[in-house]
């Protein structure tokens, strides 16, 4: 495209005012959760004492606890189950739409549908609801996700590489691990990340299939319930960390997998 | 394979049937589900007072999605038009709030917004003496709320297609003698329809049926369909009903996706032609 001086300006302009529109709100929180006075707008210096009594608070501890088990275990399974259903789609490419329509609904119907379809299907069961109907819930649309990440990897792969290490005598197992999985493991770990993230800040269908008490409250259940129930700069701290993580997890997804993510 | 069909047909697909089903169903006298069938609960859907809720959702939906079509095809335009080798970085660091917590997103507004937030502060800075303005648990922060969470996505889906764009096409209108704004309109935008259906699409459906962000921002008082599932779900115990509202948001849904399906294809058609002009 051709420049103006005058165009140039305009576009820089627009950047400038874009990025401050999406980062000035979360610096400013992030800026406040060292903020020393306990109102949590106005800056009175610079302490960690928020981050201290976060430490200290059984209920925020508690929940983290039951998030880091949800999806650790949620990504565990779907990461799974994410790689081996993407193998099988990209080996036999005679799948049709509903296959492909099954896969991508998870990303698609609106989290509050899936959370009270989840929600009438374990009380129908009559399930007792906790981390453990989580964990099934959070699989759901964590498997969407890994396949459609591996998905993407496998499109440039090689398979005669896997016909020939069957010409030479090895077992399908022998196979996948020695050459197919070596080959897509990036993928796979930047789909587990991806999972492990979307399971860690996911916040309406834990809150619909966690059933009644505290015991399987995750850390977006408590934050929701400290936004609406009076606001202490404690939350400054834990959004703090909270993005920290997902950031980073994210941000390595994303080097591991360039561009999957993105598209 | 199996393992996770199985998976997906146990908890989405048998799940999903069920709450189908429910919406057939009559509420029982002390909650629960009377299984008789009955159209009531999508008769109720269309009670004025109902139907009201849905035209509020699509309104404010509307205009979240308006205002982050706009913002964010400008951003998607200017990050195509900078320097190739920086494009990659603005993109990450445009889709990288997005990729935070959504509830921490919201609550970020909250700060803002606040009676001594920093909008009332910056207001001070600048000479405002008066009362603060009461700017959280309004129309307008359910709005910006809702913007800022999906603006990300609108960027990434406008900023493919202009990315794409073959420069020599502008230059060809221009050398025929259009202004710039004549380009921008007759040849930039048509190209770019995709994009900003695909954007403009994603912020409808998600905020239309979005709940948090109403209840939070707008302190309560702004009921969407998604406020109203909530309610029917975990408040007033009807299901039916319940169930009847979340059909009513997945059919309101497809149709806006077939909508931006037909929408692509033409779009997709013109687009052929163009280039084949230009080719040729």
């Amino acid at each position: 495209m051709t420049s103006s001086p005058a165009r140039t300006l305009g576009l820089r302009t627009i950047l400038v005012l874009v990025f401050a529109f999406l980062y000035i709100p979360i610096a400013v929180l992030v800026a406040l959760s060292f903020n020393a006075g306990g109102l949590p707008t106005a800056w009175s210096g610079f302490s960690l004492k928020w981050y201290a009594s976060l430490a200290g608070n059984a209920a925020i501890l508690q929940a983290a606890l039951n998030t880091l088990i949800v999806a650790l275990v949620s990504t565990a399974i779907a990461t799974l189950l994410g790689t081996l259903l993407a193998i099988g789609i990209e080996m036999r490419r005679q799948y049709g739409k509903g296959l492909e329509a099954l896969i991508f609904a998870p990303m698609i119907i609106p989290d509050i549908v899936l959370a009270i379809a989840l929600l009438s299907f374990f009380s129908l069961l009559d399930v007792t609801m906790g981390l453990h109907t989580i964990v099934l819930a959070h699989v759901v649309f964590n498997l969407a996700f890994v396949c459609s990440v591996v998905r993407a990897r496998l499109k440039s792969f090689d398979w005669s590489i896997v016909e020939a290490s069957a010409d030479l005598g090895a077992s399908a197992l022998t196979t996948f691990r020695r050459v197919t999985l070596p080959v897509i493991l990036p993928a796979v770990v930047a789909g587990a990340l991806l999972a492990f993230t979307l399971s860690v800040d996911e916040f309406i269908i834990a809150f619909f299939t966690a059933g009644a008490g505290r015991a399987s409250t995750t850390l977006p259940m408590q934050i929701y319930s400290m936004i609406r129930f009076g606001i202490t700069p404690e939350i400054n701290a834990l959004a703090t960390i909270v993005m920290a993580v997902s950031i980073t997890a994210l941000t390595l997804s994303q080097r591991l997998n360039r561009g999957v993510i993105g598209q | 394979m199996a393992p996770a069909l199985a998976w997906l047909t146990a908890l989405m697909v048998v799940p999903c049937a069920l709450v189908l089903a429910l919406a057939f169903f009559r509420r029982g006298i002390y909650g629960g589900i009377e299984y008789t069938f009955t159209l009531e609960n999508f008769g109720q859907v269309l009670d004025p007072l109902y139907a009201g809720i849905f035209l509020n959702s699509a309104r404010i939906a509307g205009a979240a999605t308006l205002i982050a079509v706009i913002i964010g095809y400008a951003a998607a335009y200017a990050i195509a038009a900078a320097p190739r080798r920086l494009q990659p970085v603005f993109l990450f660091f445009a889709v990288l709030p997005f990729w935070s917590n959504y509830l921490i997103r919201t609550y970020a507004w909250i700060v803002l917004l606040n009676r001594e937030g920093l909008v009332t502060q910056l207001l001070r800075w600048m000479g405002y003496t008066g009362e603060p303005p009461s700017m959280l648990y309004t129309e307008g922060a359910v709005i910006a709320g809702l913007v800022y969470n999906y603006l990300p996505f609108v960027i990434l889906a406008c900023y493919a297609p202009l990315s794409r764009l073959n420069p020599e096409l502008a230059e060809a209108s221009r050398d025929l003698g259009a202004s710039a704004l004549t380009t921008f309109r007759r040849v930039i935008l048509p190209l770019t329809v995709p994009g900003i259906a695909a954007g403009a699409v994603f912020v409808f459906v998600l905020s239309i049926g979005n709940f948090v962000t109403p209840a939070l921002l707008g302190g309560g008082r702004f009921q969407m369909i998604g406020n109203l599932v909530y309610d029917q779900f975990l408040t007033a115990n009807d299901w039916p009903f319940g169930a009847a509202l979340a059909m009513a948001l997945i059919a309101i849904m497809l149709a806006v996706l077939m909508a931006q399906a037909l929408l692509a294809d033409r779009a997709a058609g013109r687009a052929k032609e163009a280039e084949g002009g230009a080719d040729g």
